[in-house]
């Protein structure tokens, strides 16, 4: 019997994305399953009924009967208390699921027998990248988020002069440089803004100039944070690093038109950055986006869900929807993450799922599998994404150091260059002690052609290396000298010897000057 | 004539033969040191023709004709992605040239003997030769006069070089015919050993000395046979324990090799040409393995007992996975690219990709791109294999360079396109400690903001090693054919 995949309709007041898109449905038919949908399921994200239709992905009336009729559950929310009572023994669930905040239904869940994947809790490896639904969400989030504020904001992002009168360019400051924050970045240097960009991972730094935005350095000499060690994300900071950052902010604040915080450290509220003073100090008109009002705000002035606006004029955004204000974009990014979960479920791809809980995608993403609540998961085999290990950096040498460097390099130079001389010399003399002196006249010439040999070839380009070995080679046929000496012999056996000597060595000298010369004309210079 | 005209021409064809291989020093000078060796060449055999090769000269005459018809079509007809097949089995003829004419010298030295002691005289000639003796010497022509005036000290040491000469050259003969082998595809170019291994070798030279100890003490033409049959076995051997990716190093040891045969020869013969050119020719050969080896970061006697040293525990795991690229995505990235290195290993001779890739270099230095070309010492199976086939391809040399000229200049190239290459390219190298190939210098092209593999499949290269690279975030795998690939980015291009 072919799997079912099915996706109901996002019960959430305003959520307007959709776990399975036409496209998405296309592909998962291809790794053997089937697909289904709840009536009106993807209207809020712009994806009608009878796109899903074509795509072959049967409709069905209702949420129940969806629940029902499916194997495998994908939707982006957690489930609701109804949504988690229809799921059965033996049914998938792949869905955003926040486990450490959903224990109970959890726990629920995993009595009933039903397997339950997190989208939240893919593990930040390269493999799971595209699978990494926190991430695709946490990019549109940080567009939107530049958008919203533009959308807030009263004037131009670009400096601008023009006959009506000169337009100063946007001041943006982005907190927290992770995936929303680099999103923000790109975003709103793109628009023409100048942009500012914090993070307390130094390494970072790099990716934050890439995209064309300023990183702000504080004058602080703390051990840096390793983000490897965190599996890419940040970690708390010292009382002291955190005073040092928010005295640079508070610098900062009257400067800045807009302000996108982005900080959040995982399982834990989110860390204030943006202080009310520092709100109070910027010019009226100016923005802040929150975009970790979810977890408290990263300014103690946000509310959640809402947009208020100071005393001083200051906007304040606390939304917590923006991936759904982008409906099409998300589900369709959503979609795409749920589609390479299956993938990698479906590796025979058979359409039947294998669910390997050896895999470390796989095991860190299941929470509950087999009856048994499987988080939190073990630590992923593999080290995270994040930059290598800083190496230790190489000692300066003073000068010297240098010089006692060299001299010593000298010295051993020569100690070995006489040692060898020395040898040599004891060895030469010694053949000249039993050797007769004919046989040393040859001697010396063999010496001397070596030492020529070895001055000559290191001078020799790399590049002709080829043709080097081909004219060595064809002047190597040399000892056709020896065989034109012993052709005229009286014994025939030498006379035939030496004239098949005589014919390969003819054929070396031709054949490798020649191909030598054709070698040589074909380097040419441009 | 005159033998001091003999060695005068051969101080001639000495000097040019040096200069002929100084002039390599330059693509340009070169072309001009190619014609200094040829003159050199042609002094050299005129010069022993008329003078101590003057017996049958008009066999030797045709059978030099004969050589050069043979060695004309050999040279015209062969690609240059066979270079190193042709080098191989041309070293196998100096070797067995070697052979065949130290067997001659110890067959006059028979004869010699023969002759005296049939005329009742002794021989080696005593300190205290006899009037009659030396009237006697005097009627052997050619190589043998030099024999019969040799003391016994003289003979003794004329039998080392014999033996050394001999044992070399058929060294250098089965090395070459298995190397050619090899790369001709003909063998399997895996490392392969016969039960015993190393110890087969190393029995097999012992008791070639065992039996050189025995022809020095005059046991006869035997031994030299047997000593012989002995040393080609020993280079069948060695070379069948050699895998394929050390067939640059292989080759310039037997290149190395045949002028060391051709020196032992040159001291039997008392010919002190055959010394220079043997000596010259054994150390630029020696050279070369040298730089190939430092190239690799291995010693030089381990390339030649086989195989990858032992490595010092479990290499890194490896996490990621290659992305693949199609054409379109590849002809888009070097649309937007303003610099683009393109490294090339023995996947692009094996896929004859060097013209795609020529022309694709044209197409791109059109549109105002910078291109250039990294070669890495031991890319291919010949030193310099890549820069001949780039220049058969019309590359011009200039944009061609050294692994130490571009290394530093990777962090500011926006593509590498890696054709064929793997193990030069291995970030292992230098970040993995426990690799097999840690420490060997190679192309830091992973510092480059995108590169681009084009590769027949996935999988690991000649040695093994899994090839950290493939499985960056930077890099991307274009899977196919070489040659196809190229083609078919070459005609999105604009």
């Amino acid at each position: 019997m072919t799997v079912k995949i099915g996706t109901p309709k996002e019960v959430a007041e305003g959520e307007a994305r959709v776990a399975m898109t036409p496209d998405s449905a296309k592909a998962l038919q291809k790794l053997g399953y089937a697909c289904a949908i709840e009536t009106g399921a993807g209207k809020a994200a712009g994806f009608a009924d009878a796109a899903y239709e074509e795509a072959g992905v049967e409709i069905i009336k209702t949420g129940a009967q969806l629940y029902k009729a499916a194997d495998i559950v994908a939707k982006v929310r957690p489930p609701t208390e109804t949504e988690a009572k229809r799921l059965r023994k033996g049914q998938l669930l792949i869905s955003f699921f926040w486990p450490a905040q959903n224990e109970e239904q959890m726990q629920m869940l995993a009595d009933k027998g039903t397997s339950v994947i997190a989208m939240d809790m893919v593990p930040r490896i390269s493999r799971a990248q595209k699978m990494d639904a926190l991430s695709s969400m946490a990019n549109i989030a940080g567009y939107r988020a530049v958008i919203e504020a533009g959308n807030n904001f009263g004037r131009f992002f670009t400096g601008q002069v023009t006959a009506a009168g000169k337009v100063p360019p946007a001041k943006v400051l982005v907190v927290g440089a992770g995936v929303a924050g680099l999103a923000a970045i790109g975003t709103s240097t793109s628009l023409g803004a100048i942009t500012y960009a914090f993070d307390v991972r130094p390494e970072v730094a790099e990716q934050v100039e890439s995209m064309g935005a300023e990183f702000v350095y504080l004058d602080f000499a703390e051990e840096t944070q390793d983000g490897a060690a965190t599996g890419g994300y940040a970690a708390p900071s010292s009382p002291e690093f955190r005073e040092a950052q928010l005295a640079k902010f508070r610098e900062l604040a009257p400067e800045m038109d807009i302000v996108i915080t982005t900080a959040l450290i995982p399982g834990r509220e989110a860390p204030e950055l943006w202080t009310e003073d520092m709100v109070k100090s910027m010019k009226r008109g100016s923005v802040i986006v929150d975009l970790a009002a979810e977890k408290g705000g990263n300014c103690k002035l946000t509310v959640m869900d809402d947009k208020i606006v100071t005393d001083n004029g200051v906007t304040i955004i606390g939304y917590t929807d923006f991936p759904s204000r982008m409906a099409t974009q998300s589900s369709s990014l959503y979609a795409t993450n749920v589609r390479h979960m299956m993938t990698d479920l479906t590796p025979e791809k058979d359409g039947q799922v294998v669910h390997d809980m050896e895999d470390d995608v796989i095991r860190g993403a299941t929470v509950a599998h087999a009856g048994e609540v499987t988080y939190p998961p073990p630590p992923p085999k593999v080290q995270a994404i994040a930059a290598a290990p800083k190496k230790e950096p190489e000692k300066e040498l003073t000068p010297e150091e240098k010089r006692a460097q060299e001299l010593a390099a000298f010295k051993d130079q020569t100690k070995r260059q006489v040692t060898l001389l020395g040898v040599g010399a004891v060895l030469v003399l010694a053949v000249g002690l039993v050797a007769p002196a004919s046989f040393m006249q040859h001697f010396i010439v063999f010496v001397l052609s070596v030492f020529v040999g070895f001055q000559v070839i290191w001078g020799v380009s790399h590049s002709l290396h080829t043709p080097l070995m081909a004219v060595t080679n064809a002047i190597s046929s040399i000892i056709i000298l020896g065989a034109l000496m012993q052709i005229g012999s009286g014994s025939v056996l030498i006379t035939v010897l030496a004239a098949l000597a005589v014919f390969m060595a003819a054929i070396n000298i031709f054949g490798g000057f020649l191909v030598t010369r054709r070698m040589l004309a074909m380097f040419q210079k441009s | 004539m005159d033998y001091g005209f003999t060695i005068a021409a051969y101080v001639v064809a000495a000097v040019l033969f040096i200069l002929s291989l100084g002039g390599l020093s330059g693509q340009e000078s070169a072309k001009r040191a190619i014609w200094y060796g040829i003159a050199g060449m042609a002094i050299a055999v005129l010069a022993t023709l008329i003078g101590p090769g003057l017996g049958l000269w008009w066999l030797s005459l045709v059978l030099i004709a004969a050589g050069a018809v043979v060695g004309y079509q050999l040279a015209t007809r062969v690609g240059m992605t066979q270079m190193p097949e042709l080098v191989a089995i041309m070293h196998s003829l100096v070797g067995l040239a070697a052979v065949f004419v130290g067997f001659n010298a110890d067959i006059e030295l028979g004869r010699v003997a023969a002759a005296f002691t049939e005329a009742g005289l002794a021989f080696p000639r005593p300190e205290d030769v006899s009037p009659a003796a030396a009237e006697f010497a005097k009627a052997f022509t050619g190589f043998a006069a030099i024999v019969a005036k040799k003391t016994a000290v003289e003979v003794s040491i004329l039998k080392v070089e014999l033996v050394l000469g001999i044992w070399i050259g058929a060294v250098t003969f089965t090395g070459s015919v298995v190397a050619y082998g090899k790369l001709a595809g003909k063998v399997d170019s895996a490392a392969r050993k016969l039960p015993g291994g190393h110890m087969l070798n190393a029995g097999a030279a012992a008791l070639s000395l065992l039996f050189a100890v025995m022809y020095l003490g005059g046991a006869g033409t035997w031994t030299l046979v047997l000593l012989t049959l002995l040393a080609l076995f020993i280079g069948y051997h060695l070379i069948m324990g050699i895998g394929g990716a050390d067939m640059p190093v292989v080759v310039s040891m037997l290149n190395s090799y045949s002028g060391w045969a051709a020196a032992a020869i040159g001291f039997s013969l008392g010919n002190d040409l055959l010394i220079v050119v043997g000596a010259l020719v054994g150390s630029s050969g020696a050279i070369l393995s040298y730089i190939m080896c430092k190239a690799m970061n291995r010693q030089f006697v381990s390339v030649i007992l086989g195989g990858f040293g032992g490595a010092q525990g479990p290499a890194a795991e490896i996490e990621g996975e290659q992305v693949a690229i199609d054409s379109d995505g590849v002809a888009a990235a070097l649309n937007e690219a303003d610099s683009v290195i393109i490294v090339p290993g023995y996947g692009m001779a094996v896929a004859q990709a060097q013209n795609a890739v020529s022309d694709m270099t044209r197409r791109l230095r059109n549109a105002g791109k910078e291109v250039r070309f990294a070669i890495h010492p031991v890319a291919g199976r010949l030193p310099g294999h890549m820069n001949v086939l780039l220049a058969e391809a019309k590359v011009p040399y200039d944009i061609v360079l050294e692994m130490d000229e571009i290394n530093d200049d990777f962090p500011d190239t926006d593509v590498v396109i890696v054709i064929g290459s793997n193990d030069i390219v291995n970030p292992a190298a230098q970040e993995d400690p426990n690799s097999p190939i840690a420490g060997m210098p190679v192309l830091e092209v992973w510092k480059a903001k995108q590169v681009i593999v084009c590769k027949r499949g996935q999988g690991t290269g000649y040695s093994g090693i899994e090839n950290p690279l493939f499985f960056r975030e930077n890099t991307r795998m274009f899977y196919g054919d070489a040659r196809q690939s190229i083609d078919s980015v070459l005609s999105k291009i604009d």
